[in-house]
């Protein structure tokens, strides 16, 4: 009997915890809904009476009704598009190195331990370092190139992480399979890790060039606050990006130019969620296939 | 005895420090299935693994002795370990199918040994196909994923893949344990049929199929050869008293 009453009261006790967190979990996706809500329904009220086509097609201007973000909308599309084809197979190597390729020694635990480290790094300190190798040191200037080169520095950590995650992911049963077959390292690695493992280091990059097109700080190093009224053609030529578009609105004293910076994120957000959508199509297409 | 396939000479297998397989000495014959049968963690696995040098992908794992096929020593330094398991095929426990298609299943093999004409890997799929007795099954579908077979289907499937690269051994590693009995029965006609071609090694810790689908009998218990002999006299006149114990369900 008594046994019984125990454990009917820790039945009921282990009931009220799992209501406990089922309201804890609750409240926090209902405060991060709608902080986001706050925002996106400011953005757009402030925002929206400014956007049109000729704040997409003008450059900066001292009068706010002139004013528009062509050339940081094309600088940032610019950089994150260097970036993405210099990250992705520079991330994708080093993953699969590690993972597929390097002894397992104390030097590679080691490296593996400076990339988890080197992804919480303050992004700052990356502009900073970008500012002193590549502007400086390697004489890119404040180029594009320089920029996105300070972007893959930044996001490279993160994309190698993720795809190593999605090489893990390859079941060992696929790659013995393969091996049985008589298959070379290099056959496993293409014809069935690369193949499995590709939408998951695609995810993985998506989210990082997502984090890339949205960072200010190391590309106020790289870039400087500049009044931009061309649209950059080359990776030499100098840039802006929307991010430091948006910061320099804000900072202006009248009135108007925090609709212009409203408008501003609001293109940065369609930028992010076009780019985001068009990377979602080819994973899925990629997905279906490797089935 | 000329008439030995894979003879097996003092064969020692350690993963750091376990020693798992001891001294074996055996040798198999051509065109027979033999059984190695054992209880669990005996060693089974890892004595059809040396066979195909398949031990080394695993860490920590280290050989000693040697194992010749053909009167060749595998475990020699010019083997070239890629074309050593072309001719020493193997089906694992679990059926692992690629995620490709039936098609790309059966012809990953031929292309990765650089057969990259399609009429020519369309005939060595069929083929292998009909040999692993699923061609009627899935001849209209090639195109569809391997893994929407049903499982003794992906087992067939797997049997294929290793006839593709037109092996002389064909290793099975216990390949109808996650299957269902008619599957099984399935798999087991083919292994008997199997023999006229290749010579056919497989795992299994059921005596009933040893005695069903077998030839020849090894029996491992804690890493060492205890017996070995016609399936018919290791089941019906076992010499060790370990091995009869075991026959009999004394333990296992």
């Amino acid at each position: 009997m008594a046994t019984k009453k125990s454990s009917g009261n820790r039945a009921s006790f282990r009931r009220a915890g799992d209501a406990v967190l089922y309201c804890l979990c609750l409240v926090g996706i209902i405060v991060s809904l709608l902080s986001l809500a706050i925002l996106l329904y400011d953005a757009f009220a402030d925002g929206l009476p400014w956007l049109n086509f000729q704040f997409l097609t003008s450059f900066p201007s001292r009068f706010p009704e002139q004013a528009g973000i062509l050339a940081a909308l094309v600088g940032s599309v610019w950089v994150v598009g260097l970036t993405a084809v210099i990250s992705f197979p520079l991330g994708i190597g080093a993953a699969l190195y590690l993972e597929e390729y390097a002894p397992q020694n104390w030097f590679t635990s080691f490296i593996q331990l400076n990339i988890a480290n080197l992804a919480g790094v303050p992004s700052i300190v990356y502009g900073i370092l970008g500012l002193g190798l590549f502007v400086e040191a390697l004489a890119l200037e404040r180029s594009i190139l320089a920029g996105a080169l300070t972007l893959t520095l930044l996001i490279l950590p993160v994309i190698i992480i993720a795809s190593r995650e999605a090489i893990r992911s390859v079941p060992k049963a696929y790659r013995e399979g393969a091996y049985a077959l008589g298959a070379t390292r290099w056959q496993v690695t293409r014809g069935i890790v690369l193949s499995q493992a590709f939408p998951g280091m695609l995810t993985g990059t998506i989210l990082s060039l997502s984090r890339a097109i949205g960072e200010t700080a190391p590309m106020i190093a790289i870039a400087a606050l500049v009044y931009i009224r061309f649209v950059p053609t080359g990776p030499l030529d100098r840039f802006t990006v929307m991010p430091i578009q948006i910061f320099n609105w804000v900072n202006l004293p009248q009135h108007e130019f925090r609709g212009l910076a409203a408008a501003g994120i609001i293109v940065l957000l369609v930028v992010l969620l076009g780019m985001n959508s068009i990377a979602i199509f080819i994973r899925n297409r990629y997905q279906r296939r490797a089935v | 005895m000329s008439d030995v396939k894979i003879d097996v000479k003092g064969l020692n297998v350690w993963f750091w420090d376990n020693h798992v397989l001891k001294d074996i000495k055996v040798g198999l014959k051509p065109n027979a299935v033999t059984a190695v049968m054992g209880p669990s963690g005996c060693g089974k696995t890892t004595f059809i693994r040396a066979i195909n040098r398949l031990n080394e992908l695993i860490r920590g794992s280290r050989t000693i002795g040697e194992v010749y096929i053909d009167g060749e020593n595998i475990y020699d330094k010019e083997i070239n370990t890629y074309e050593l398991r072309r001719r020493v095929g193997m089906v694992f426990q679990k059926p692992n199918p690629f995620p490709k298609s039936i098609f790309d299943n059966v012809a990953f093999g031929p292309r990765i040994h650089g057969v990259e004409n399609d009429e020519e890997l369309h005939k060595i799929v069929e083929g292998s196909l009909r040999e692993a007795a699923l061609w009627d099954e899935v001849y209209d579908r090639l195109e569809d994923s391997a893994l929407d077979l049903s499982g003794g289907q992906q087992q067939r499937v797997c049997i294929a893949r290793a006839l593709a690269v037109n092996p002389e051994i064909v290793l099975m590693d216990e390949p109808c344990s996650a299957l269902d009995p008619i599957a099984t029965a399935k798999i087991e006609a083919l292994m008997r049929k199997l023999k006229e071609k290749y010579t056919v090694i497989i795992v299994t810790h059921n005596m009933q199929q040893a005695a069903r689908a077998s030839d020849f009998t090894v029996f491992l218990y804690l890493g060492k050869l205890v017996e070995y002999g016609s399936t018919k006299s290791v089941f019906e006149n076992p010499k060790s008293a370990l091995t009869e114990k075991y026959i009999t369900g004394e333990f296992g």
